[in-house]
């Protein structure tokens, strides 16, 4: 393939350089934290982490280890730049995005470093396609100070259990307010919206609860317009983890089997709503 | 003027079925062309197309059992009719099962194409169902815009890729970009390429092969002036009017082929078993 070699024969000029055999296995998480047009790139020795971010309130990371890349080499210790994530993945889905079996998109992904455009080379069926993306400087994504020291509860359910709370969540509610404690309700998601107020109670020895720790009585809202987008990460998962800190922020963490059963994880971080008090 | 055909044949009456849903894919309306051999739909070149023009022939033996066509006058012997391509397929879709199809112009309230089956029913009786398309004259003085287009004096000319593939990267490309750079060379290669301040995107596909003809660029006879395989003819065009010939297609032609004037149009040629399909998109600086 002509052009995939003389991509590698540039290779001493990439800083960073990241294949795949199936595209699907970056694109698909990807889409799990499309939510708004750019995205922060940063790349470790450890991997890939696409942030994205909405009004300073919500922040949603994928994490793409570098063991899932066919091939991974970077030349830095963090490599970063920001690109518009829409642009990204219709770049990764040009041919499509066929889920005919045995039909996959190899990818290669090249960066040359500030000041140059993230270079796609995508192929199936024998065609070729070479796409330049802007970049941009990164901003640095926030950090939410949230640590597992300061966490106060935390549980892991099945997302099946998840999902048709979430699908079926009041979207005239302004906020999601979600309530853990160490005694009843346990984990209690609650709506309020013009048909009235919902809630989804999920009791601690709930076969979908495969980890219950609460140390004491959390009520904290969070805004809908925030949230909902992940419902997106919740449908691709199998397991999430939901914990809240001392400050009543919210750390939701997904793991995600792409196609070849490999995990990634996709984690959101959402600021309480300023108007209710904790107890 | 008169006009009465009949189709008997299923997969024939599947064929011009699908044969109008193209059309009816491509343009809102057209200009059908009846004479005693062929009917050809039309759409000539017109601002309001865009500057598109289409040209599809259909052989009437290949469809009808029965077509009797009597022409404006002997010297004329072909009716012109606009129509709206729409109407007809959604009205030969509702008589899919039947076992004869008849058309007729007629005259009701203004000039149709009546289109009547006998369906069959659970009883032994028949259920007769009629369709009255409206349509349009067209009258002798204007025929003239209606005739079938010159093979351009192209540049490059080369057998398409296969049309899924061409349709999947081109709906992407359009939520990318307005405009579309589609290029080919002698060599079988064509790329397809869009460039904004955002990215840059180009399709690469290779060992297509170029039709015979296009191996001697000059049509006039003269001495050939053998073209560089490798250099390109492009002409960038409107992606949207791609994207519409390409969602249109149905079925797989049995030669598909592209002729590129450079800079000035692309000429997409799809021969099928029972009918050919010229589009024309203009370039645009």
């Amino acid at each position: 393939m002509p052009l995939l070699t003389q991509s590698q024969a540039d290779d001493e000029e990439y800083v960073l350089v990241a294949s795949l055999d199936n595209a699907r296995n970056l694109s698909n998480i990807l889409k799990a934290i499309t939510f708004k047009d750019h995205a922060i790139f940063s790349a470790t020795p450890t991997g890939l982490r696409v942030t994205v971010e909405d009004s300073k309130c919500l922040q949603a990371n994928a994490f793409i280890q570098a063991e899932i890349f066919q091939e991974y080499t970077i030349k830095e210790d963090l490599v970063g730049f920001q690109v518009n994530l829409t642009v990204l993945l219709d770049c990764l889905n040009i041919f499509g995005g066929s889920t005919v079996p045995g039909v996959s998109t190899a990818l290669r992904m090249c960066y040359r470093g500030y000041g140059y455009p993230l270079t796609l080379f995508l192929e199936e069926g024998g065609v070729v396609t070479v796409c330049k993306i802007n970049t941009q400087e990164p901003e640095e994504p926030i950090d939410f100070e949230f640590c597992s020291s300061n966490v106060t509860n935390k549980v892991i359910l099945l997302s099946e259990s998840l999902k048709e709370a979430f699908s079926e969540l009041d979207m005239t509610s302004e906020v999601l307010q979600i309530t853990m404690s160490p005694s009843q309700p346990y984990f209690r998601l609650s709506t309020f919206g013009n048909s009235g107020n919902a809630h989804y109670d999920y009791p601690k020895d709930s076969d979908m609860m495969e980890l219950f720790k609460c140390t004491k009585t959390q009520t904290n809202r969070y805004k809908m317009s925030l949230l909902k987008p992940s419902t997106k990460a919740l449908a691709l998962s199998c397991k999430v983890s939901v914990r809240t800190d001392s400050r009543g922020f919210l750390s939701l963490q997904y793991l995600v089997r792409n196609d070849d059963g490999q995990i990634c994880f996709v984690e959101y971080y959402c600021c309480p709503d300023e108007e209710v008090e904790e107890e | 003027m008169k006009f009465r055909g009949k189709i008997v044949d299923i997969a024939c009456l599947n064929h011009f079925s699908r044969v109008i849903t193209t059309i009816s894919k491509l343009t809102k309306m057209c200009v059908l062309r009846l004479t005693s051999d062929n009917l050809f739909f039309v759409l000539s070149e017109k601002v309001a197309n865009g500057g598109v023009s289409m040209w599809c022939e259909l052989s009437q033996a290949n469809f009808f059992d029965e077509y009797q066509m009597e022409g404006v006058s002997t010297e004329d012997n072909e009716i012109c009719l606009e129509v709206t391509p729409e109407n007809l397929s959604r009205a030969l879709k509702t008589v899919q099962n039947a076992k004869a199809v008849k058309l007729k112009l007629t005259k009701k309230h203004c000039p149709c194409l009546t289109i009547a089956a006998e369906l069959p029913t659970l009883s032994s009786i028949s259920r007769v169902v009629t369709h009255d398309v409206p349509v349009d004259v067209i009258p002798r003085r204007l025929w003239h815009e209606f005739k079938e287009p010159n093979m351009p004096d192209f540049d490059v000319s080369i057998y398409l890729p296969p049309l899924k593939t061409m349709k999947n990267v081109v709906d992407r490309m359009k939520n990318l970009s307005n405009f579309l750079v589609l290029e080919a060379n002698l060599n079988g290669e064509m790329n397809l390429k869009i460039e904004t301040d955002l990215v840059s995107v180009t399709t690469h596909f290779k060992d297509l092969g170029n039709p015979p003809w296009g191996e001697d660029a000059s049509q006039d006879g003269g001495p050939s002036q053998s073209r560089d395989p490798q250099a390109m003819a492009q002409a960038r065009v409107d992606i949207r009017k791609l994207q519409q010939f390409l969602m249109g297609q149905q079925v797989n032609p049995s030669k598909a082929m592209c002729n590129i004037v450079h800079e000035r149009v692309v000429h997409l040629i799809l021969l099928h078993e029972d009918m050919s399909l010229q589009y024309f998109i203009p370039a645009v600086a």
